[in-house]
């Protein structure tokens, strides 16, 4: 019996093979490549070869000024991002659910979703053309109407919201989308049974469309929860430069520099995997409550 | 509904404004670059362009069209894609299957289905994937592009979700006559699971296209890098070299901004010509994931 199914499986064992190859050689074998941040890595020892140095990576960055600023722009911008990010999108799927022109309000959804699929190179690019202090169109638009230029990109005062307004330019219009569905998803009887009650359109927002939507805010919510520590590695590599580094820094570009640029392995690993570790635990709280509040499950 | 009153009205008058009003904004900034690309050198440098092209030319798009190292990075964009979707969707449709299974047929089903999740969940970050990649030898091809990022997980499990909601009895019929595994796959479940493998096809597209990082990351030498790097090393950190004789005498006629313009936007050309079929997909795509038992 046992012989039998195992020759009944071995075809789906090798359906699997090459993926669980991949897989295993592009994510669990750098897995092990975290003991470099307990190292003091040379690259060309090897992992097995470096000197084994304990905490000393850690102590090391905690004892560097920039990491605190590094952390505290991370949580700023990541926390920022996930408000912003869930309130336009609620706001404007409310109010695209009440347009009743079939084609206008098509429209509407074409054009907010598009920035979704280009990509931070494009965007970056665009934005930092219509954003330059002396050619940019916006610059231009407020010295026009007599306000002074100000360097979005280039000015720790502007530059975290900038990134914060710009990530939403490229994302509220996507993610309005499961909103929407959700909106389909109320049944129109209990619309009906609210008239006859003589609720008028705000009470119906109020009692009906909302709490109609709650699951999937609260779902979604929760899932964000995951995000803390991700304020958008791509945006902001793209975006910033040193003068904004004390606003914009953020763990992900702290870890590029100085591993890929400074060869500082030993502590750039140390503090991606801290990131890593964080991140583990809030994606897994985010899950299990996503699962108890919401009954979510990913499979 | 005899009563449309004043105040829902005026509601509705407020809600269309707002709401043309911002999708008009969002796409205001793509507007004014392609606008920016087809202007004079005059008018880009002096700031007169808003909407609308002044000075209209097309020499901002000859240059980059006569570009080297553009039409380099373009061709090694188009062999990304092409290959790395192919590749990618037959590792999805491929694994996907055997996951979508009960457990009563696949004792480990679950036991692989989180070897692929703890993989969302964890992973050794930036620089130790940086060191397998370079230990294997693969810094500088196109592999390097195209492989680490060949099983997207998410993708797996929407698929696995899709195959789960299609009839099992065509499956067990298609068993009893007699058909192996893969017939059973390639011919059953595969043309029934085509609406979502178009919707999953046209992300890993969108996905190859846009992705920019990795090249930056695993390319030592530009002439590898694919378009969406190229464009990021000379938009972003401004290291603009004309690289011949007659392409510096040609910049004299046209402004950088134009020149950057117009790559911008050949950049996001291909994306704007798929643009209507993702919209069409990517609705089901995201319903996809929801429809479970």
């Amino acid at each position: 019996m046992l012989k039998k199914s195992w020759k009944r499986e071995l075809p789906l064992h090798l359906l699997l093979l090459p993926a669980a190859a991949i897989v295993f050689i592009f994510n669990y074998i750098p897995m092990a490549g975290i003991l470099m941040a307990f190292e003091r890595y040379i690259p060309t020892k090897g992992i097995w070869g470096s000197k084994w140095v304990g905490f000393d990576n850690f102590s090391y960055i905690f004892s560097l000024p920039d990491t605190y600023t590094v952390l505290w722009n991370t949580l700023f911008i990541a926390c920022m991002k996930i408000v912003v990010g869930q309130v336009t999108p609620i706001a404007v799927a409310l109010l695209l659910n009440e347009m009743r022109s079939a084609l206008i309000k098509r429209g509407v959804q074409t054009l907010i979703y598009l920035p979704h699929f280009l990509s931070w190179t494009i965007l970056g690019g665009i934005m930092i053309d219509i954003l330059s202090p002396s050619s940019g169109i916006v610059n231009q638009m407020l010295t026009a109407i007599g306000g002074k230029p100000i360097f979005f990109l280039g000015d720790n005062n502007w530059f975290p919201f900038t990134i914060v307004i710009s990530n939403e330019w490229k994302e509220f219009g996507f993610s309005t989308i499961v909103y929407l569905a959700a909106l389909t998803g109320i049944s129109p009887a209990l619309y009906e049974a609210a008239v006859m009650d003589g609720a008028g359109r705000w009470r119906q927002t109020w009692h009906i469309t909302l709490p109609g939507m709650r699951p999937v805010i609260i779902l979604l919510v929760t899932l964000s929860l995951g995000q803390v520590l991700n304020a958008g590695f791509e945006q902001i590599f793209v975006l910033y430069s040193p003068q904004v580094y004390e606003s914009g820094d953020i763990i992900d570009t702290m870890v590029y520099r100085m591993g890929m640029l400074s060869a500082q392995y030993g502590p750039a690993t140390a503090i991606g995997l801290m990131k890593s570790f964080v991140s583990l635990i809030l994606i897994s709280v985010a899950y299990f409550l996503a699962y108890r509040l919401a009954n979510y499950r990913i499979f | 509904m005899v009563k449309e009153s004043l105040g829902r009205k005026l509601f509705l008058g407020f809600d269309y404004t707002f709401m043309i009003l911002l999708s008009l904004l969002c796409m205001f900034p793509l507007v004014h670059v392609l606008a920016v690309s087809f202007s004079s050198n005059a008018a880009s440098s002096a700031g007169l362009v808003t909407l609308w092209p002044i000075g209209f030319n097309l020499k901002s798009y000859e240059f980059v069209m006569q570009n080297a190292e553009f039409l380099r990075s373009l061709g090694v964009s188009v062999q990304r894609v092409l290959l790395g979707s192919l590749i990618q969707m037959l590792l999805i449709v491929i694994t996907a299957y055997p996951l979508s299974m009960e457990a009563s047929r696949f004792r480990f089903r679950t036991a692989y289905a989180w070897y692929f999740l703890v993989t969302i969940l964890f992973g050794g970050g930036l620089i130790p994937t940086y060191m397998v990649i370079k230990d294997l030898g693969m810094l500088d091809t196109l592999w390097a592009l195209i492989v680490p990022s060949s099983v997207p997980v998410f993708s797996v499990v929407l698929l696995l979700n899709f195959y789960r909601g299609l009839p099992r009895e065509l499956e067990e019929a298609a068993f009893i006559d007699g058909a192996s595994l893969l017939r059973t796959l390639f011919s059953i479940i595969l043309p029934l699971s085509l609406p979502a493998i178009a919707t999953l096809l046209l992300f890993s597209m969108v996905g190859h296209w846009n992705a920019w990082f990795d090249g930056l990351l695993y390319m030592n030498r530009p002439e590898n890098y694919p378009l969406q790097s190229y464009l990021q090393t000379l938009i972003i950190n401004n290291d603009f070299k004309a690289t011949t004789a007659e392409e510096l005498q040609m910049l004299k006629s046209i402004s950088n901004r134009s020149v950057k313009a117009a790559q911008i936007f050949l950049g996001a050309l291909p994306i704007l010509l798929v643009y209507p079929f993702l919209q069409k997909y990517f609705m089901k795509g995201i319903v996809l994931g929801s429809v479970k038992e």
